[in-house]
């Protein structure tokens, strides 16, 4: 399992309502559906996805965040909304994250520390956007199009008042005693648990 | 190969309209074999103008397998080597089950337009009759795109313990005035044919087959996108020319391929049947008697569903599927939901999709597993 899916489970309460946005080919649903006995939806606009949702047995709802945003859902309706590597995708992060929040009772999101020293060097003495095994894209192909840090993101959480009940750093690929040390330099993946 | 059978119905149907059929026929096709436990059994619901043969050929000499083939066999989305696929003709069809064409018993005449006004739960409870009959307590699944779309959602409303999967495909919770004005306007043109005689034409050895062949036009053209009638006719002419000098009259391949579509289908179809099946569509308004809350109608079912929409229909829009899933999220109700990409409009829900095959294959194999 994604290192982040291993994580972000421990704040999935038993028998919850969950709605997983972007949620890839099921799998963390399907997880949690399993060892939780969540109920819920996944939001994904990939076809072939979509098609591995329905195989694993995961509703899957066809609808794109950024076309339809969460209009369609009442507020509070979730116990829980999750959001796993795919806010750096969205049009308008801040206000996916207002909806995330209006929909949800808790929040939980996972995204890619821009800030990491990998990217950081990349930037600084190569002089070209950041190609790596974290980050695999070419600048004009990459679906990534609002990276932030994890400073640029613990700012935005202040600014609209979101309280932030559990932060954690997980490292995949470099040293994770470092990424906690120094999240925002070593830090390869945030998962934020967030309530209003 | 497939027979068609006929089943015979004697518990008396109290209609919606509150007129009773004491008896009635009812054309069927299955296709599969309903297992030792009776829990693999799928109905197909038809559309407008669809009837009981969905797939397979009745001879070896047919030129076409039946309406849904693309969708219905052996290894194909609904796999007839694991369901057993039951398929009927709609009661006040035209062919074979009791409809406008058949003897009425009281006066030994065909029925005309004395057959009764249907709505769709009428025909849910003729299924449920029949599903009796064949001995099916409970489907794994009820099936059907656009108006086949609607009894499936009635039949999870009407009968939740006898549902296990509701297929809702191309469809809607109600038509929109835009559906309700094409269809009258087909029913006008019947209605205002000559040899109609108030829908008592087989009383006149008289049938109004221009009026039949006009409504099949303006229905055609709303199955299709305009993109679809571009790349398949553009402006190409049939006969005549633009040159100058010339006064031949002009005639666009579009303007003869309607016409024979209408021809071809006023051939066979019953003007009574396609002015009854129009007037269920439009009758149909799924969250009506909930106090017009989709939310609080859906919450009368206990099945699982899977809808599906195509982008280029826009007779029944996305939106329409849309709004049937945004009330099934807030009923917390298991669904499923695709949007399939195709330029064929409202037909596309019949032929061939990669990813719609694969989506409703994968849903379907989930029914077979569970």
């Amino acid at each position: 399992m994604r290192i982040d899916f291993n994580h972000l489970q421990q704040w999935i309460h038993q028998d919850s309502r969950v709605l997983d946005l972007g949620c890839g080919d099921g799998t963390l649903l399907k997880y949690l559906m399993d060892s939780k006995q969540v109920k819920g939806y996944g939001l994904e606009i990939d076809p072939t996805q979509i098609e591995l949702c329905i195989g694993r047995g995961v509703n899957v709802i066809n609808q794109d965040l950024d076309d339809r945003g969460l209009g369609n859902f009442d507020d509070d309706s979730f116990d829980t909304v999750l959001m796993t590597q795919a806010l750096q995708t969205m049009y308008a992060p801040d206000k996916v994250l207002d909806e995330m929040l209006r929909v949800g009772k808790e929040c939980i999101i996972t995204f890619p520390n821009f800030g990491h020293y990998k990217a950081r060097f990349h930037l600084a003495f190569r002089g070209r956007m950041p190609v790596s095994d974290l980050l695999p894209y070419e600048w004009y192909n990459t679906p990534n199009i609002h990276f932030c840090t994890f400073k640029d993101f613990e700012v935005l959480c202040r600014e609209k008042h979101i309280n932030v009940l559990n932060r954690q750093v997980v490292n995949e690929h470099t040293n994770q005693t470092l990424g906690r040390l120094n999240p925002n330099l070593f830090g390869e993946t945030a998962i934020y648990h967030l309530s209003k | 190969m497939v027979t068609p059978r006929t089943a015979l119905l004697q518990q008396p149907l109290t209609l919606a309209s509150g007129r009773v059929l004491d008896s009635y026929e009812l054309k069927y096709e299955t296709y599969g074999e309903l297992n030792a436990e009776g829990n693999n059994a799928v109905l197909i619901c038809h559309a407008l103008s669809g009837d009981h043969h969905a797939a397979g050929l009745h001879c070896a000499t047919d030129r076409k397998p039946g309406w849904w083939d693309h969708y219905i066999g052996p290894s194909k989305a609904i796999d007839t080597n694991r369901f057993f696929v039951v398929c009927l003709n709609n009661l006040g069809g035209c062919n074979g089950s009791t409809g406008p064409r058949s003897i009425e018993p009281e006066t030994g005449k065909p029925w005309g337009s004395r057959f009764p006004t249907l709505r769709v739960r009428d025909w849910v409870h003729s299924q449920a009759h029949f599903a009796d009959q064949l001995g099916i307590r409970q489907w794994a699944a009820v099936v059907g795109g656009s108006l086949g779309g609607m009894q499936a959602m009635r039949w999870a409303l009407e009968y939740p313990d006898r549902v296990r999967h509701c297929i809702v495909i191309a469809s809607a919770m109600k038509l929109s005035a835009q559906n309700i004005a094409f269809n009258e306007t087909a029913r006008q043109s019947i209605m205002s044919d000559p040899n109609f005689f108030d829908g008592n034409y087989l009383d006149h050895n008289s049938y109004p087959k221009s009026g039949l062949a006009v409504a099949r036009m303006i229905g055609h053209i709303t199955y299709l996108s305009d993109y679809v009638m571009g790349q398949k006719f553009g402006r190409e002419l049939r006969s005549g020319s633009f040159a100058q000098g010339l006064d031949d009259l002009v005639e666009f391949q579009v303007e003869s391929y309607l016409r024979y579509q209408g021809d071809k289908f006023s051939e066979k179809f019953d003007a009574n049947t396609y002015i009854l099946m129009t007037r269920a569509l439009d009758y149909f308004d799924l969250a009506r008697e909930y106090n017009n809350d989709p939310v609080e109608a859906f919450g009368h079912a206990k099945c699982g569903f899977y809808v599906a929409s195509f982008n280029t229909d826009w007779r029944f829009p996305m939106q329409r599927s849309r709004e049937i899933v945004d009330a099934l999220i807030a009923a917390d109700k298991p669904v499923t939901y695709t949007e399939i990409d195709s330029p064929f409009g409202h037909d596309a829900f019949l032929l061939p999709n990669a990813h719609y095959e694969q989506a409703f294959s994968q849903y379907m194999a989930r029914i077979v597993t569970e």
